[in-house]
């Protein structure tokens, strides 16, 4: 999993018919200091988050686990809402 | 597999329900050499490894179900090892 900013949401009217009522939030991946790290990607939501919030994020088939035994067609979920984290 | 070290930890109270109880660590993948390659992720830990060690990682997501003993957690990391040593021949 990786942190991630969600710096936006999206409106998809015309889409497969997995994704309908999924929330689609575009996030930018974060570096253990904060820092931006590579390129924004869109993510459906599994945790009710927001813009502005920082959450974290899985990639991979596993992202539509949390609609199961619906397979939604995502390479990228949030699944969890970071309250803060702490580097040692 | 790979190497990574443990370079902090993640609260999060609102996450999904498999990740209950489940430690959620920072750790950053490390060259051979121990350098760090790439951006830190999050994984699970179930072994109980702290900050600062050195850990063995997968970052695949039926590996990760596994590690932590859950099925169909939305998870591509977890920790399965923590690294005593590390000998190389070159």
């Amino acid at each position: 999993m990786q942190l991630a900013r969600v710096i936006g949401d999206i409106v998809v009217t015309q889409k497969d018919h997995h994704l309908a009522g999924l929330k689609l939030l575009v996030l930018q991946p974060l570096a253990a200091d904060g820092s931006t790290a590579g390129r924004a990607l869109v993510a459906v939501d599994a945790v009710g988050s927001g813009v502005g919030e920082t959450v974290f994020f899985v990639r991979g088939k596993e992202a539509s686990f949390p609609f199961h035994p619906t397979e939604v067609p995502t390479d990228a979920g949030i699944v969890g809402i970071v309250d803060h984290w702490d580097l040692g | 597999m790979q190497i990574a070290r443990v370079v902090g930890t993640v609260v999060a109270t609102q996450k999904h329900a498999t990740f209950e109880g489940a430690k959620l660590l920072l750790v950053q993948p490390l060259t051979l050499d121990d350098k760090p390659r790439g951006t830190a992720l999050i994984a699970v830990d179930a072994l109980g490894a702290g900050v600062h060690e050195r850990v063995l990682i997968v970052m695949e997501g039926r590996a990760a179900c596994e590690a932590i003993g859950r099925k169909l957690a939305p998870v591509d990391a977890a920790v399965v090892g923590i690294i005593d040593v590390v000998d190389l021949i070159v």
